[in-house]
C-alpha cells in the first residue's frame, strides 16, 4: 500500500463516523419479524394444551382441570411452533427479546373459569 | 533425528472456538506427526431421535451446528420428505437455497474473519466480521433469527419473504457484495497473507480424495466436488459450476471460499428472479417407513444425512456425517513435516466445526 493511500485511509478514519454504535446509550430497535419472546395474553387462552403438545423442548405445561398456563423461557427455543398451534391467538412472538434473566423461573397464570351459559348451577326461582 | 518433543496442541487455544485436541509430535521446530483426539463435546444428538418426533427432530437438526444450522435442517428434511415420497412446492425450495446461500456467505465471511485472527491480521478480522453482521441481520428479517434460522420443516418452508422483503433484501446484498470486495482483495493480494498462506500446507488431489477431503479442501486441490451438482433442491434449475482452485494449499482454500462468496450472491439472485408467487409448503401426515441417505453441500463440504423411519413417529435411526469430521484425516495428513507456527493457520483452513463433528 502506498503512503499516499496509507494516509488518505489513516484521516478518513480520524474523520469518519464511528463505525460501531454507542451500546447501551444506542440500542438497536428490534427486527420486525425478529423471535424475541414468547408473550401470553390470559384473556384469551381456553387451556386447550395444544400448545403444550406441539413444544419441542416441553417448555410449556397446562393444566386443564386447574386452568394454569405455565411457560419456562429459558427452555424455550423460540420456534414459534406453539403460536403456529394455538387458534385462540393468546399466544404471540414478540419481536423485542427483553430484560436477561436473572434467575431461573416458570411464569404461569391462571385465570377462573367464565360462568356457565345454562343457569343448571344456580337455583331455579 | 534430533529428540522428539509432543506439544499438545487445544482443546482450548486462541485459534480454535471449539476444543478439539491435538498432540503434535515435534522434531527442533518442524511436526512431524499430529495425533487428533475428538470427543469433548458430544451432545448424543443423533440418540435424541428415539424421544422426539420427527417434527420435533428438524430443530434439533438445526441446532447440531451454529454456523451452518440452516443447511442441518434442509438436510434432515430432505431426506424425510425423500422417505414419504412428499413434494415439496417450488416456491418453497427457492426460498430454502436463498436461505442455504445467505448461511454460506456468513459462513465463510466468519471464517474469512477467524483465519485473519489466526495470522494476525486483526483490523481484517474485524472488517469481515463487521460485514458478516450486515447479513446477519438480513437472516434475521426474512426467519427471525440470526443463527438458528428455524424456517425448514418436513413439507417446505415456515416462513415466506414477502415481495417488498424481497426487493429490500436484493439492494442490501448487491451493496455487501460491493463492500466485500474491500477485505476479499486484500486477502487475494496482500503480501503479508500470501506470505503465511502460499506454499503452506499442500495437499495434492489423489492425497485429497484418498482421504476422503470434501467441500473447499477437496476443490482447492483442484477436484469439482460439489454436492450442488447432485441436483437437491432445485439447483439444477440455476446456472452453476463447482469453484476449483489449483494448488492445493492455504492460499488456494481461502481463494475457493472467496470466490464461493460471490458464486452466493449470484445464486441467490437467481432464485430471486425464478422464484414464482405460490404455496411455501404441503400438509404432511403420516409416519415415515424407510430409509434415505440425503447429500448435501455446506458451506464447509458435503453433509450425509441418514434416515430410517419404521412406521412409527419416531426415527429409528439416524445419522449425520458431517464435513469437518471427513476433513480431520486430509488435515493430520497435512500437518506432516510442516513448521510450528503454521499449524493453526492450517487448522484454520479446513474451517474446522467441531460441534457438528461430535453432534
Ligand atoms: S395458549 Fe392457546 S393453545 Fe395454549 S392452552 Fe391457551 S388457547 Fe390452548
Ligand atoms: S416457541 Fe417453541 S419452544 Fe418456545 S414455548 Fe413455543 S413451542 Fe415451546
Amino acid at each position: 500500500m502506498g503512503l499516499g493511500k496509507l494516509s488518505f485511509t489513516a484521516l478518513k478514519g480520524v474523520f469518519s463516523k464511528p463505525a460501531t454504535r454507542r451500546y447501551p446509550f444506542e440500542a438497536r430497535p428490534p427486527i420486525a419479524k425478529s423471535r424475541g419472546r414468547i408473550h401470553f395474553d390470559d384473556g384469551k387462552c381456553t387451556y386447550c394444551s395444544l400448545c403444550e403438545l406441539k413444544c419441542p423442548p416441553d417448555a410449556i405445561k397446562v393444566d386443564r382441570q386447574g386452568r394454569v398456563f405455565a411457560i419456562d423461557h429459558l427452555l424455550c427455543i423460540l420456534c414459534g411452533a406453539c403460536v403456529e398451534a394455538c387458534q385462540k391467538g393468546s399466544l404471540s412472538m414478540d419481536a423485542k427479546h427483553g430484560e436477561p434473566w436473572t434467575e431461573k423461573q416458570k411464569l404461569s397464570w391462571h385465570t377462573e373459569a367464565p360462568p356457565k351459559p345454562s343457569g343448571d348451577a344456580a337455583p331455579k326461582a | 533425528m534430533g529428540a522428539r518433543t509432543i506439544i499438545p496442541f487445544g482443546p482450548q487455544h486462541p485459534v480454535l472456538p471449539e476444543p478439539i485436541h491435538l498432540d503434535l509430535v515435534l522434531e527442533d521446530e518442524k511436526v512431524v506427526e499430529a495425533i487428533p483426539s475428538i470427543g469433548f463435546i458430544h451432545r448424543g444428538l443423533e440418540r435424541l431421535a428415539e424421544k422426539k418426533d420427527i417434527h420435533e427432530m428438524a430443530y434439533v437438526s438445526e441446532r447440531i451446528c451454529g454456523i451452518c444450522s440452516f443447511t442441518h435442517g434442509m438436510g434432515y428434511c430432505t431426506a424425510i420428505e425423500a422417505v414419504m415420497k412428499i413434494d415439496v412446492p417450488e416456491r418453497g425450495h427457492y426460498l430454502r437455497m436463498i436461505w442455504s446461500e445467505m448461511s454460506r456467505i456468513h459462513s465463510h465471511l466468519l471464517w474469512a474473519g477467524l483465519l485473519a485472527d489466526g495470522f494476525g491480521f486483526e483490523n481484517l478480522f474485524m472488517q469481515s466480521w463487521r460485514l458478516r453482521e450486515r447479513i446477519l441481520d438480513l437472516i434475521e428479517e426474512t426467519t427471525g433469527g440470526r443463527v438458528i434460522f428455524g424456517s425448514c420443516k418436513i413439507g417446505g418452508s415456515r416462513r415466506d419473504i414477502a415481495d417488498d422483503v424481497m426487493a429490500r433484501l436484493l439492494k442490501e446484498l448487491a451493496s455487501l457484495e460491493k463492500d466485500c470486495h474491500a477485505i476479499t482483495d486484500t486477502f487475494m493480494e496482500d503480501s503479508t497473507v500470501a506470505k503465511r498462506t502460499r506454499g503452506v500446507g499442500v495437499i495434492a488431489p489423489d492425497d485429497a480424495i484418498a482421504l476422503g477431503a470434501v467441500g473447499p479442501m477437496l476443490r482447492a486441490s483442484g477436484v469439482a466436488s460439489d454436492s450442488r451438482s447432485l441436483g437437491y433442491a432445485l439447483y439444477p434449475e440455476l446456472s452453476f459450476a463447482p469453484i476449483v482452485e489449483k494448488d492445493g494449499d492455504c492460499w488456494a482454500r481461502t481463494a475457493v471460499r472467496v470466490r464461493e462468496i460471490y458464486q452466493s450472491f449470484d445464486l441467490i439472485r437467481q432464485c430471486a428472479a425464478k422464484m414464482k408467487p405460490g404455496p411455501v409448503d404441503v400438509k404432511v401426515s403420516g409416519n415415515p417407513s424407510g430409509e434415505y441417505w440425503a447429500r448435501l453441500e455446506q458451506p464447509r463440504g458435503e453433509v450425509i444425512y441418514y434416515v430410517k423411519g419404521n412406521g412409527t413417529k419416531n426415527l429409528e435411526r439416524y445419522r449425520v456425517r458431517t464435513p469437518t469430521f471427513a476433513n480431520v484425516p486430509p488435515l493430520v495428513h497435512m500437518l506432516k513435516n510442516i513448521d510450528l507456527a503454521d499449524v493453526p493457520v492450517i487448522v484454520l483452513t479446513i474451517d474446522p466445526c467441531i460441534s457438528c463433528t461430535e453432534r
